[in-house]
């Protein structure tokens, strides 16, 4: 299990972003995005195609240098690849960032040897079971249904026990069994202390993690603000925003 | 084992295990360095330039071409389903992640090389009993440059459209002096020449090595961060 015993400021935001900018050519993406993440809180981040919201996890995750501004986790700059904070950052993008040509296993085995943990087959067994997979340990990516490559997505995004966890539409070809299993998961990360970005189209799968909610329209926040009440009462409130 | 090292030999080790299972990238660098050679034996003209004498271009230019089919493999593995972001992602120097794919690389142009070898052999009747020590210690050299190149260039190309297009563009002009250097070496080692008549290109070879991996470590992360 990574430590990250004399890593952290333990009074810093698990996440910290200040004065983001990215533009992609001539196109600004981003325009000075600031965003504060503390420890057990969600944060789901809404808005049209467009806005910027992977981007925006790209940047969180260190994966895109931004043009200006500044990323921490943990209160360490990510910025010259500070490998505590990397280690403290887990990303289930899009994509399941796992190799076809190897079996389910040997991917987390993989994995976990990048994060220095210190019996890698292991945890990765234990992670392939967290997720519902110890019976497809065998098994290669290529052969899974796309719900059960998503939870092995999810199974790496989690392996090595991160504190701050970036997700892009997770629910995405989920079951309904499957999404409650995930619901589920994630709230105990939550009450555990881990902070969370939920980027999504469909606020509803999110709204009962989510602790605040946040809407991105071109590259800017609109709103942001703790997630109260019913969803049914945001809606009317987010269409003006996004139609605005 | 430090662990730069260890992260490296993860790295190779996922790329070799991978590589075993699908043998796709492997097999298709053997079969056409056997192609290679097929078409040099019989487009040349026996009464005009003997064997001997044509081998050792022969032999570079199926080594320089195999090599280019193994390379494109490196990074294009790490595209599928987004891997290239899981290992960006992870807490490893960059150093490790270049050391780890030029490792590899090695792995693979080096069996690619040592299983053209005997093809060529029996393709030119070219007796190497005497010359094959010497003969694996300048591919070693030229290998060494021209793959930790050709590593970095294929990180660059796989982010473009037409990556399997790009990466002998890019590459075959930084393979041309290592190229020289073995050939020259080559023939004078199946001519039999003494030693000295060698170094100065085994010096330039090894001249080349240590400045490419050294310029290669140091460039490779900027050329993966975007």
């Amino acid at each position: 299990m990574p430590s990250y015993d004399g890593a952290a400021d333990p009074a810093a935001p698990v996440l910290e972003a200040r004065g983001l900018r990215r533009s992609f050519g001539r196109v600004r993406v981003l325009h000075d995005i600031d965003l504060t993440l503390a420890a057990g809180e969600a944060l789901a981040v809404a808005g049209p195609n467009g806005a910027g919201k992977s981007t925006l996890l790209r940047l969180l995750a260190g994966l895109l240098r931004p043009a200006a501004g500044e990323v921490r986790v943990l209160g360490r700059s990510l910025r010259g690849g500070d490998a505590a904070a990397r280690r403290a950052i887990g990303l289930l993008s899009h994509q399941s960032l796992l190799y076809d040509d190897l079996t389910l296993a040997e991917n987390l085995t993989f994995a976990a040897k990048l994060y220095g943990l210190s019996h890698p087959a292991a945890a990765a067994r234990a992670a392939l079971e967290a997720a519902g997979l110890g019976d497809r340990s065998g098994a290669l990516p290529s052969r899974l249904s796309r719900g059960l490559l998503q939870r092995a997505a999810i199974a790496r995004a989690l392996l090595h026990r991160p504190r701050v966890l970036l997700l892009d539409e997770p629910f995405t070809a989920l079951d309904a069994a499957a999404a409650a299993r995930l619901r589920e998961m994630l709230r105990e990360r939550l009450t555990e202390g881990l902070g969370m970005v939920i980027v999504t189209h469909h606020l509803a799968e999110v709204w009962e993690i989510a602790t605040r909610v946040a809407v991105m329209v071109d590259g800017r926040w609109v709103a942001d603000q703790p997630r109260t009440g019913a969803l049914e009462a945001f809606l009317p409130r987010y269409r003006t925003w996004i139609d605005a | 084992m430090p662990e730069t090292l260890r992260l490296a030999l993860a790295i190779a080790g996922k790329d070799i295990r991978a590589e075993l299972r699908s043998r796709t990238a492997l097999l298709s660098a053997i079969v056409f360095a056997a192609l290679v050679l097929v078409v040099f034996n019989f487009a040349r003209d026996p009464t005009a330039l003997s064997a001997v004498d044509l081998a050792p271009s022969v032999l570079w230019v199926t080594f320089a071409l195999a090599a280019m089919v193994a390379l494109n493999r490196a990074f294009t593995i790490e595209r599928e389903h987004g891997a290239l972001d899981g290992l960006l992602l992870a807490p490893l120097p960059r150093s490790a992640l270049f050391a780890g794919k030029l490792l590899a690389n090695l792995a693979f142009v080096g069996t690619v090389e040592a299983l053209t070898l005997p093809l060529f052999v029996l393709f030119f009747n070219v007796d190497l009993r005497a010359a094959l020590p010497g003969i694996i210690g300048v591919t070693v050299l030229a290998t060494v440059g021209f793959v930790s190149v050709g590593t970095i260039f294929s990180a660059m190309a796989v982010r473009t459209r037409f990556a399997e297009l790009m990466l002998p563009v890019l590459l075959l002009p930084f393979m041309v002096p290592p190229l020289i250097g073995a050939v020259q070496v080559t023939a004078r080692l199946l001519a039999g020449r003494p030693m000295s008549e060698m170094l100065g290109w085994l010096r330039l070879l090894a001249l080349y090595d240590v400045v490419f991996v050294t310029l290669c470590t140091m460039v490779f992360p900027a050329v993966v961060d975007e």
